[in-house]
């Protein structure tokens, strides 16, 4: 199951682990992306504070925690390859794994057709 | 919020789904749909089209030394011969830069002055101001188009489309022409880096120039955040961004653009600034990472701060992070280790010499 954050995270649960990136509408948002700083493998972040940060082109932003968790691992290629956020937002540009501490946050996030309302009144 | 203008090119941008944004009063296309790092790539490796139509020009009609003209800018207009042009800049009586401008000697009693768009209106009283009250100084802006072509392949296709003579015409001189019908200034100058023209014609005409010039595929448009990337790389000052009326001239590392064997107005603040010493001045930097440091990030030097970023970018040619910025007087020189820092964000940097690009076709 996908779930969707208002700052446009998207968060993959499969059993005990979280896949965290960004939708494609802030991938397009963002413009061309320059860099990724990914989060430490072990860091532990609350639902909502900063995991990591992007840099586009035009603006730095930080990419908040979908939900609260420990990292489990990080997409190193986005390292040599930052554009891959652009080419594929919602796949192969995964940023960060992270084990959930509380599944229950989900119910503060979107599903895809809340999200896909929640952009329409952008 | 005074309403945003619009260049006779608006509708074509809207047609290929530009993103529009303000810049110094006017809508501009920032980028075209394939976006800023294609856009910069095309410019750097064939042609890009760049709509400049938002920038001020001024024509200036009278003899250059009775009327005042002499005196106005850092440079002698008198000592440009004609077909040439000179940038340079307009000061305050305290050596700030009012803004920073390029003036074309179109006659023995004719020079044309290109300024930038958000300044124009207020350079122009400026100007006006210090002039005699016998010459024709004439706001043009509004009638002036101009498009500027930049990239190594814009010679050929220019004197393709237009004529042998514009592949003779040598960096920082221009002609004076006819293009579709009209009169036309075709200059090698511009702002990217790369070989490349500023063409000026009645603004009327820019749609038609725009889409003749577009018909040779080898040509895409560009935005203005490729141009910014390409005049970053440069190492090119931007008004409002690395100067303004706060900075002068030595301290933006210009100085070679002020001509201190004339009279101007700011030249005493500046003299007096060269007698004491500059506490401050421009340092240009690289990022050891791909991050980019932005305008107004803070410049460190061993724990203490030294200055702030007045630009940066990531650069597509470099692959790393690159800024310029003004600093303390004893942290520009090259080789310093510098950290740039705003809230969490933090960079190592050191200061380099410019350009950052040193593989540009500018003076091909």
């Amino acid at each position: 199951m996908t779930y969707y954050t208002k700052e446009h995270e998207w968060v993959r649960i499969d059993g005990d682990v979280a896949m965290v990136g960004i939708t494609a509408y802030a991938a397009q948002h963002l413009g061309d992306v320059t860099f990724v700083e990914l989060p430490a493998i072990g860091k532990t972040v609350k639902q909502f504070e900063a995991l990591c940060a992007i840099e586009s082109v035009k603006a730095a932003s930080d990419i908040y925690a979908p939900v609260s968790g420990t990292v489990l691992s990080v997409n190193d290629e986005l390292n040599g390859r930052p554009e891959l956020v652009n080419e594929s937002p919602e796949d192969a540009a995964w940023m960060a794994t992270l084990k959930p501490a509380d599944l229950a946050e989900t119910s503060k996030l979107m599903d895809r057709a809340q999200y896909d309302e929640y952009q329409k009144g952008l | 919020m005074e309403d945003l203008q619009e260049t006779p090119l608006a509708g074509r941008h809207r047609d290929r789904k530009a993103l529009m944004a303000p810049f110094g009063g006017w809508n501009m296309p920032i980028q075209y749909e394939e976006g800023i790092l294609a856009e910069h790539r095309w410019c750097r490796e064939k042609a890009a089209l760049f709509d400049i139509c938002h920038m001020g020009e001024f024509l200036y009609r009278g003899d250059i030394a009775a009327g005042g003209l002499e005196d106005v800018f850092t440079f002698s207009v008198a000592s440009v011969p004609e077909g040439r042009s000179r940038y340079g800049f307009l000061l305050n009586d305290r050596g700030g830069i009012i803004d920073d401008l390029i003036v074309f000697r179109l006659g023995r009693d004719e020079a044309m002055i290109v300024v930038n768009a958000a300044t124009a209106k207020n350079d122009f009283s400026v100007i006006r101001s210090r002039l005699k009250s016998g010459v024709e100084f004439e706001d043009v802006s509004a009638a002036t188009g101009k498009l500027d072509p930049q990239g190594p392949l814009s010679r050929e296709v220019l004197s393709g489309l237009f004529g042998k003579g514009i592949a003779a015409i040598p960096y920082f001189r221009f002609v004076t022409t006819e293009i579709l019908g009209s009169r036309a200034i075709v200059s090698r100058t511009g702002y990217t880096g790369e070989l490349g023209y500023e063409i000026f014609l009645p603004a009327g005409k820019t749609p038609e120039l725009w889409d003749r010039i577009l018909s040779d595929p080898r040509v895409k448009p560009a935005g203005l955040g490729a141009r910014d990337l390409l005049r970053l790389e440069m190492g090119y000052s931007l008004y409002g961004s690395d100067i303004d009326e706060t900075v002068t001239p030595l301290e933006a590392g210009l100085a070679s653009f002020v001509d201190f064997k004339k009279g101007f107005v700011g030249k005493e603040a500046l003299l007096a600034q060269r007698a004491e010493g500059l506490k401050r001045s421009k340092a240009a930097f690289r990022v050891d990472s791909r991050r980019s440091p932005r305008h107004g990030y803070g410049i460190w030097k061993d724990d203490r701060r030294v200055g702030t970023v007045t630009s940066g970018c990531f650069s597509p040619m470099l692959g790393c992070g690159i800024g310029l910025g003004l600093v303390d007087a004893d942290a520009c020189a090259q080789g310093t280790t510098l950290a740039l820092r705003h809230e969490n964000v933090s960079m190592q940097a050191t200061v380099c010499d410019l350009p950052f690009y040193k593989g540009g076709s500018v003076r091909g």
